[in-house]
């Protein structure tokens, strides 16, 4: 079987490529990977066929420059990595109610959706107030020893671990 | 209207976002049980990918700084924004389950929910525009340390903090591995 094929990778090895990819968008970018503006900007892309007025003149929009750039087709990219190394490992798709959420909320896949799109809000609203993600803070600031990246990454560890301790507290251990 | 960088510059965007995908997925990362899990401290795969990557990819994009091939750009320590938004980042993550960049991924793999998701996030990024007025008067108007670095600082040279975390993850994964505290699965 070629690694490729491969379900899992040791999360060493996949973090090292992870490293490695990122000097190469160093070296040819000049930048550092990050995947959360592109959602500000799809937004801004999707809000200007509607409000085309709006977006250009809220102040935001026009900081974040709603445009289609190296860093949006990094996050088209994304999908099409995963899709690849997903279909060659020939994992059946993925349940869309998370056993683990299940154990806690239910099988209810209405409110694992709602729950689900709720977090997403919330999880764009605090990226785009911190000025990164896990991908921009967490890693590429991290890497580059910005005290911006390293307060993010204890930040997110401490209320992530407080939030899954009170969600999940009588749950399955 | 929306302005599109060069086309060169835009397959490189692509060829790197396919890399990034497929080792996100690899890494396993983009799975609820495995995000949820590292912050119910059952699964550790989430940090032992980031601090690889930390070590690995700082300690290349420091070298390659130092002889002058690359630039690096800090992000601002802003006190209110960072910190705030980090913790309201952390509930939301532990939520939904993926992080922006594994909630894409996790789409490839044809889950339901993490397209839910995305759709949020969409949501959000409207949600944040509109309201970017209110928050600049507010949040973000709270100091802002600027784009500092821990060398800078500390003073101290940048292959330390590298050592020092390099030893610092072996230590902490062997200790977690032998108290049998990970339950994530490499294989």
């Amino acid at each position: 079987m070629s690694v490729l094929n491969k379900k899992r990778w040791s999360p060493y090895l996949a973090g090292t490529l992870l490293g490695v990819l990122s000097w190469f968008a160093f070296l040819t970018a000049g930048q550092p990977l990050g995947v959360s503006s592109t959602f500000v900007r799809t937004a801004g892309m999707l809000e200007s066929t509607v409000a085309p007025g709006h977006v250009q003149s809220n102040d935001y929009f026009k900081a974040a420059k709603v445009k289609l750039d190296w860093e949006w087709m990094i996050t088209l990219g994304i999908l099409i990595g995963a899709f690849a190394s997903s279909r060659m490992s020939k994992e059946a798709p993925g349940e869309s109610v998370p056993a683990l959420w299940a154990s806690r909320f239910g099988p209810s896949p209405a409110r694992r959706m709602i729950g689900a799109f709720l977090g997403g809000v919330l999880l764009i609203f605090g990226a785009r107030l911190a000025g990164g993600c896990t991908s921009g803070h967490g890693l590429s600031g991290s890497m580059q020893l910005a005290v911006s990246g390293w307060v993010f990454f204890a930040c997110i560890f401490a209320s992530g671990v407080a939030t899954a301790k009170l969600l999940f507290r009588g749950g399955k251990s | 209207m929306i302005e599109i960088e060069a086309p060169g510059r835009l397959l490189l965007g692509l060829v790197t976002g396919v890399l990034f995908g497929f080792f996100l997925h690899k890494g396993g990362v983009s799975k609820y049980a495995v995000i949820t899990g590292q912050f119910l401290l059952r699964d550790f795969t989430m940090m032992k990918m980031m601090m690889t990557a930390i070590i690995v990819g700082g300690a290349g994009a420091y070298a390659m700084h130092s002889m002058g091939w690359v630039n690096l750009t800090i992000k601002p320590m802003l006190m209110g924004g960072v910190i705030i938004g980090a913790l309201v980042f952390g509930v939301a993550m532990t939520v939904l389950g993926y992080c922006p960049g594994t909630a894409v991924a996790a789409c490839a793999e044809g889950r339901k929910d993490a397209l839910m998701g995305v759709l949020g996030m969409i949501a959000g990024a409207v949600l944040f525009a509109e309201m970017f007025p209110w928050l600049k008067s507010t949040v973000l108007a709270l100091p802002d340390a600027g784009r500092i670095t821990l060398p800078a600082l500390t003073g101290m040279p940048w292959w330390i903090y590298f050592a020092v975390l390099a030893a610092g993850a072996w230590l902490l994964f062997r200790w977690i591995g032998r108290k049998g505290y990970d339950h994530g699965g490499e294989a």
